[in-house]
């Protein structure tokens, strides 16, 4: 059985690299290339939630206000005080982790639906105070962010970001399976499968949920930071409720308790609006329509359906 | 007191009937099946355009209101027959992802078959202010307190003092003894969903003349309502009544003596903090896990 | 001296005593049984002895310790393990699983660690695999050890707690009601496996309803009526008490 998972996880990673190193060959012209590298940045993010929601068993409704405080943070030191963008960046992520950890502790300890409205409020509050605080934020219409600079260079054009997006989503990825398969990751899952029993096999559920917790909003801020930097503007409703709801639904429609899973829910959700576009008005009623059928005929989410289909079956 | 406080609690209690009504919504449906129906703001938009788009074709207001609601109660019942049902057995995230694609499918059919611009319904017995205490308050505020209160005590009778009701009840209590009842749980939450499309219309009914009504009104209604009922203990009605008109007041006052900008987060702020205090909404159950 | 002892304990629900002035002394390497009524606390007072419940009044030791007051997973670290009257298994697992994850404290695994997939982190993990396998084999499940836990018989569940529960090299363990819903051959099983723990040295503590596994395995016997102490002492006195079987043990005498 170890040797199957083990297959299945090398056989996905290697996968995984090779689509990152194909894809390009389809990417003809720069449209293409900002949708794949939006569809990385989501991946990033999704990868991160899907540990808190598949794995920890928890719910984040406002995750989106973790991305886009971590757009904003980098973006107000470049703007307003003038810090280059290299030092912004991580500057910006750790504050948003710690953000996350002393809001974290109170609110992990709720449950079910009431965490998900305790997350959604904070996605709310921050969101408004996004927009409202104009003198540092731009307000609604939001603000310019200057492009990643190394050694003096910026960083611009979409093959660079490609690759580098690229690169961070592989090893997100790889950071995540691992997590997984550890003791760590056994103690999440236990968590998930009944906090009591976990409790009572050593397992301080309420520190374990912060750590997970924090993390995937940690990889949020980054993916908010790098699509600042990258987008080259950031705007309020990037940490809207919608956008928070877009990116549970990534993660539940790839499958829950599947990186691969959040990384392909990713891919699709992010791809099929923009090859909605031609549909103009109908879009929304077939982006509904295609997370409802999906939904009620994959129930446990893409990956882990297309998985059952390949997998011997059980002993009876 | 001031005139100006006095205003503020008028606005504030016809806001708070609205997520009331709402809230119930999401507890009615809740109780039966334990999904968050992400869906239930857009009953409330398609109420409020039903009613604009009858209107025009020239019915009386009393009528249009009628069929709208019972327009959107149809929609609901094919939600739940046609998603909900079909879904039966996946998990709960599942069934609620699935009522987030709906709301998506709603509001898209919404801007298709309306349009995107902003309607207003004309108030049910004019808008001439009405003064009171110093403060002024519009007839239709009056409408919507009226309304709500005649249905609330409707959902009282009907929940505790029909056979049907209680059968519902005894549903969101214990499914598998409802069922060994005989108590068909899938039609119970028909009428759920049934019920909360009819309470969704009738909200958006109600609010259009203050509020005007879109194809996105929806989008924070449901999430104003979902608060409330989560902020009054879910599955509980008197919570959702709670949670409603708290969440109203708290709006009102903050808007009028903080800052416009910042009702949201001051609402928000409160709700966080009574969750932190009290996990399970002010009148949720407290049910100790049985291990 | 004693592994577990308790003074004075008791736990209110709302006016509700459902424990009361509870003593108690359990002595290392001893097979301690609690019965008693339906509702007479024994869940409860298993609860307040695991921490998961927080006692109204009271206090708790394990050995030298003072426990009182403190969260499950400090029960835990300090040697208590149990198993649960309603299935608490990892369902999202594999049997296997269910036990390693039982290994909890035994495996620290750092976050870094973890993410990096250190080497020694692999070797910690064919270990834990093979220890797993082991207690597997103990309860009599090693066959199922890579099938999802989820659609496994009731009696097998039962004993993949008690596994999990071993996985973590208790010195006190608690089990609740583990003949529950069993048939008697599984039931004997049960019995048997009490008996390996109490060659092995581990402390046992039973809540049973089931009077012939009770009667047949324990040291000593708790009898609780309403929350408090009816009687106690060794498994024939408790038996032959009065008191007891006025409350409860009845028709029971007769047929044994």
């Amino acid at each position: 059985m170890l040797a199957r998972l083990g297959a299945a996880r090398g056989g996905g990673l290697l996968a995984l690299a090779l689509a990152v190193a194909l894809l390009p060959l389809a990417l003809v012209n720069q449209y293409l290339y900002d949708v794949a590298i939006l569809v990385g940045l989501n991946a990033i993010v999704c990868v991160g939630l899907n540990l808190l929601i598949g794995y920890a068993g928890q719910i984040s409704l406002g995750h989106a206000g973790f991305f886009a405080l971590g757009g904003y943070g980098s973006a107000i030191l470049c703007v307003r005080y003038g810090w280059p963008p290299l030092s912004a960046l991580p500057a910006s992520i750790a504050s948003v982790t710690l953000l996350a950890f002393l809001v974290g502790r109170p609110i992990l300890r709720l449950k079910g639906h009431y965490l998900a409205m305790a997350t959604l409020g904070l996605g709310v509050i921050i969101t408004v105070v996004l927009a409202t605080e104009d003198r540092f934020t731009g307000g609604p219409d939001g603000m310019s962010v200057p492009p990643l600079a190394l050694f003096g260079h910026a960083l611009r054009g979409e093959r660079v970001w490609y690759w580098m997006v690229g690169a961070l989503l592989l090893a997100c990825v790889w950071f995540a399976l691992n997590l997984v398969e550890s003791p760590r990751g056994r103690a999440l899952r236990a968590l998930h499968g009944s906090e009591v029993a976990a409790e009572m096999i050593g397992i301080d559920s309420a520190r374990h949920k912060l750590v997970v917790f924090v993390l995937s909003a940690g990889l949020a801020a980054a993916a908010g930071a790098l699509t600042a930097h990258y987008s080259g503007f950031i705007t309020p409703s990037q940490g809207s409720f919608l956008r928070s709801i877009e990116l549970v639904t990534m993660v539940v429609f790839g499958g829950m308790a599947s990186t691969f899973g959040a990384v392909v829910g990713a891919a699709v959700l992010t791809t099929l609006p923009q090859l909605l576009t031609p549909l103009k008005d109908y879009e929304m009623v077939v982006f509904g329509a295609v997370m409802m059928f999906t939904m009620i005929f994959m129930p446990r989410g893409i990956v882990p359906t297309l998985a059952g289909l390949f997998r011997p079956k059980a002993r009876p | 007191m001031s005139a100006q406080l006095l205003q503020f609690l008028f606005a504030g209690l016809t806001a708070g009937a609205i997520y009331a009504l709402v809230a119930l919504g999401f507890s009615i449906i809740y109780n039966s099946s334990q999904v968050i129906n992400f869906a239930q703001g857009e009953f409330v938009m398609i109420g409020g355009m039903a009613t604009v788009s009858l209107l025009h074709l020239g019915l009386p207001l009393p009528l249009a209101a009628l069929a709208a609601v019972a327009v959107t109660t149809l929609v609901a019942l094919a939600l739940d027959k046609l998603a909900v049902e079909r879904a039966h057995g996946a998990s709960i995230v599942t069934l609620i992802i699935i009522t987030i694609g709906a709301s998506i499918l709603l509001r898209g059919l919404a801007s298709l078959v309306w349009d995107k611009n902003i309607h207003a319904l004309p108030a049910f017995s004019g808008d001439k202010p009405i003064a009171l205490g110093g403060a002024t308050l519009l007839p239709q505020s009056l409408w919507v307190l009226g309304v709500s209160l005649a249905v609330l005590a409707a959902l009282w009778w009907f929940f505790n003092r029909t056979l049907y009701g209680k059968a519902m009840l005894a549903t969101s209590h214990n499914r598998l003894a409802a069922q060994l009842a005989g108590i068909s749980v899938r039609r119970v939450l028909l009428v759920s969903f049934g019920l909360s499309g009819a309470l969704g219309a009738l909200a958006g009914i109600l609010i259009a003349p203050i509020t005007f009504t879109a194809w996105d009104v929806g989008v924070m209604l449901g999430l104003k309502g979902f608060a409330a009922a989560i902020l009054g203990g879910l599955g509980s009605g008197p919570g959702a009544v709670l949670g409603g008109l708290l969440l109203g007041l708290t709006e009102a006052l903050a808007a009028g003596y903080v800052s416009s900008a910042y009702k949201d987060v001051i609402a928000f702020v409160i709700i966080l903090a009574v969750l932190v205090l009290m996990p399970g909404g002010l009148l949720g159950r407290r049910a100790a896990e049985r291990v | 001296m004693s592994l577990l002892r308790a003074e004075g304990l008791c736990k209110e629900f709302g006016g509700v005593h459902a424990v009361q002035a509870l003593e108690f002394d359990i002595q290392p390497g001893a097979v301690f049984s609690i019965i008693g009524p339906n509702g007479a606390g024994k869940t409860t007072l298993l609860n307040l002895i695991t921490g998961i419940y927080r006692p109204s009044a009271g206090r708790i030791w394990l050995e030298e310790h003072e426990l009182t007051g403190l969260a499950p997973h400090r029960f835990a670290a300090a040697g208590i393990a149990r198993t649960f009257q309603n299935l608490q298994i990892f369902f999202n697992m594999s049997v296997l699983e269910n036990v390693m994850a039982g290994r909890y404290l035994h495996e620290r695994c750092g976050l870094a660690a973890a993410m990096l997939r250190l080497p020694r982190l692999a070797r910690a993990e064919r270990a834990c695999r093979a220890e797993a396998l082991e207690l597997l084999s103990l309860v009599g499940l090693e066959r199922y050890a890579g099938d999802a836990s989820e659609g496994m018989p009731y009696g097998a569940l039962k004993r993949l707690e008690i596994a999990r529960a071993l996985a973590a090299r208790p010195r006190l363990l608690l089990l609740d009601e583990p003949a529950a819903g069993l048939n008697p051959t599984e039931t004997q099983e049960i019995d048997r496996l009490i008996q390996q723990l109490a060659a092995r040295g581990v402390t046992v503590v039973l809540v049973e309803h089931n009077m012939r596994l009770v009667m047949g395995v324990s040291d000593r016997v708790l009898v609780l009526d309403y929350g408090r102490k009816l009687a106690e002492g060794d498994a024939a006195s408790v038996r032959r008490d009065p008191r007891v079987i006025e409350a409860y043990l009845g028709a029971e005498v007769r047929d044994a």
